[in-house]
């Protein structure tokens, strides 16, 4: 049996992502190759061969690959899915964007957003927003995989695998790049940062968003986070958005600001260690998920809590 | 152009869940069923775009049982044309979704298909991309802007790390994000006027395909519970507790 794993990075880094898709993929069984599709995108096939567990690195370099567009990324997989028993990716916008077409390709329903798995026939995977756990069993010949990544470990290093040039076919592209706006950050990233100060609405502007949020989030060496309200206010960039349709976060410590705790935004952070609320209203839904509540303005509650670290 | 928009009748986002006692699903008697909130920024969309003069027809297409007509009955007050219901009281998977949908497109040729990102029921941001690559098209997903470009569609994407712009060689297919839109509400004339605007209804069993679940359910349970913990009386207490805890 054997497992295919499509590598999460920009072509310069391997995101972590990729070590919690590998632990996912060990749970499944067998042997596990990894996918590093880029262009010049060699230090990260280096460092995926580095992780511990692994039989060989596939690296396909071509600059159809280099933004690791759906298309092109079908037309590479789905041919090698001939030697795999099921392929997993993370649950990014990249994974989401690109395994259906591979499923469907496969005549296979996909797995999506798992949390769990039981063998190679039986799945975990949260459902209406995260209110119910469901648990199938795939009667599939091949799966076809999206990984919660808050739900697993991270694979070790220390391994030494072989790394494998594979040609990429350049398709004719219906599709083509652009352009990117990447935030460029030396915060830690959202999805994998030990701790999150996220803002809401509340903060009422994207001046009070920076001037409250930054000083705080820099103190605790937090990633930022936002309510989908604050994000679609313009108060914080669209990457910023926790929730079941944003980014799902389980940091060790959460600290919503100024956030009501709805359903939406609760599925993206409810599995953190340690919730803080700073809300004015005590009837907030936000306090039921809270470990510590602070009922205050968050005007003066941040300042001072900013002041206190 | 013309644009087809698959819109799905789910449990309104409002609506807390109740998983059932005995574990074989959530509860949905006499919950209230609403258009998914992706599916109504997905026929927003398309209304703009036959105001905008660049869309002629409007499709909206639902796969569900018999009050999914509902649903495109929402879609057609919203502005869309005409609406094709493919009635079914099985549960139909997103492979097999995208399959009806397949053989709908092949039926009435359109330019665009706008589906929603994901289902607030399933959760499974699947079925959009499996239709683009059953029919061998391009795909924007997770759209915050669509608009033509001579001879192409340019799409920004919410992506992990911000936004990303594609050209797709049309036809092609959307799917949309929260913030492309607004969706309005639909006009008392205009609901008026959407009872009369033609919805045709059709079979699975008229296309030659199989639906058939794929998965099949062993439980579905509630999520674990948190607690709700205490409030604290100042920042001081809540700093001090959260050393204790050695969060800080
Ligand atoms: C399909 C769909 C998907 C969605 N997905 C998401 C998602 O992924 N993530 C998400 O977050 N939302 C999502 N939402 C939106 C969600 O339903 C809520 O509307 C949103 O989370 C509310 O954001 P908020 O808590 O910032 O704003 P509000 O609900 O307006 O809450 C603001 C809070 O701030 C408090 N407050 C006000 N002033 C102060 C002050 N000075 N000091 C302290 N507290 C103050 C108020 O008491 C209030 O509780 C989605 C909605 C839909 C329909
Ligand atoms: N039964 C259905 N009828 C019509 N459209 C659907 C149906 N199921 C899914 N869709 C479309 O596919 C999108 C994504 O759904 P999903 O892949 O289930 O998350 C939805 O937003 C709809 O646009």
């Amino acid at each position: 049996m054997a497992v295919l794993v499509i590598a999460e990075h920009d072509n310069a880094a391997l995101s972590d992502a990729t070590h919690k898709t590998v632990s996912a993929a060990a749970k499944f069984g067998g042997d596990i190759d990894i996918l590093v599709a880029g262009e010049g995108a060699g230090s990260v096939a280096e460092a995926a061969a580095g992780i511990d567990g692994i039989r060989k690195v596939l690296h396909a370099d071509d600059p159809a690959l280099k933004k690791q567009l759906a298309e092109a990324m079908e037309a590479l997989i789905v041919p090698l899915m001939d030697g795999y028993d099921a392929v997993f990716a993370a649950a990014s916008t990249s994974g989401k964007n690109i395994m259906p077409r591979i499923a469907a390709q496969l005549d296979v329903m996909q797995l999506s957003d798992i949390t769990g798995l039981e063998g190679t026939d039986t799945f975990e995977r949260p459902i209406y927003a995260g209110n119910a756990i469901m648990t199938v069993t795939s009667s599939d010949p091949k799966k076809v995989v999206t990984v919660r990544t808050t739900s697993f470990d991270a694979a070790g290093e220390g391994g030494s695998a072989s790394i494998e040039t594979l040609e990429a076919s350049a398709a004719a592209a219906k599709s083509e790049f652009v352009s990117e706006n990447i935030v460029e950050s030396d915060r830690p990233d959202l999805t994998a940062a030990k701790r999150v100060v996220s803002g809401g609405r509340a903060l009422g502007s994207d001046e009070d968003f920076e001037k409250y949020m930054i000083p705080l989030a820099d103190k605790l060496g937090a990633a930022i986070g936002a309510s989908r309200a604050a994000v679609d206010a313009g108060y914080a960039p669209n990457d910023y958005q926790v929730g079941q349709t944003g980014k799902i976060v389980a940091p060790e410590l959460y600290i919503a600001i100024g956030i009501s705790g709805a359903i939406q935004h609760l599925a993206g952070m409810k599995d953190s260690k340690i919730i803080v609320a700073i809300n004015k209203d005590e009837e907030a839904p936000i306090f039921q998920v809270a470990d510590y509540g602070l009922v205050a303005d968050l005007f003066n509650a941040v300042p001072e809590l900013t002041e206190a670290l | 152009m013309k644009v087809l928009v698959p819109v799905k009748r789910v449990i309104d986002y409002n609506v807390k869940v109740r998983v059932k006692p005995d574990q074989s699903g959530v509860d949905l008697a006499n919950v209230k069923m609403s258009m998914n909130p992706f599916d109504e920024i997905a026929v927003e969309e398309a209304v703009r775009m036959k105001e905008a003069g660049t869309a002629e027809e409007i499709v909206a297409v639902s796969i569900g049982p018999q009050q999914a007509q509902e649903t495109l009955r929402t879609a057609l007050a919203m502005g869309a044309d005409r609406g094709i219901l493919v009635k079914t009281d099985e549960t139909v998977e997103p492979l097999a979704v995208a399959k009806i949908l397949k053989n709908v497109v092949e039926a009435e040729g359109p330019d665009l298909v706008i589906l929603g990102k994901q289902a607030i029921d399933d959760d499974s941001n699947q079925t959009g991309q499996m239709l683009a690559s059953l029919l061998g098209w391009p795909q924007g997903t997770f759209a915050s802007g669509v608009k033509t470009e001579g001879e192409k569609l340019h799409v920004t994407r919410e992506v992990d790390g911000g936004l990303q712009t594609v050209a797709l060689e049309g036809p092609a297919i959307v799917t949309t994000d929260l913030r492309l839109n607004e969706p309005r509400y639909a006009s008392l004339p205009n609901i008026m006027k959407a009872k009369k605007k033609p919805i045709d209804t059709r079979e699975p069993d008229e296309f030659d395909i199989d639906i058939a679940p794929r998965l099949s359910v062993v439980k579905v349970t509630e999520p674990p519970q948190r607690e709700a913990g205490e409030l604290v009386e100042d920042v001081p207490t809540l700093v001090s507790k959260l050393k204790t805890e050695g969060a800080i």
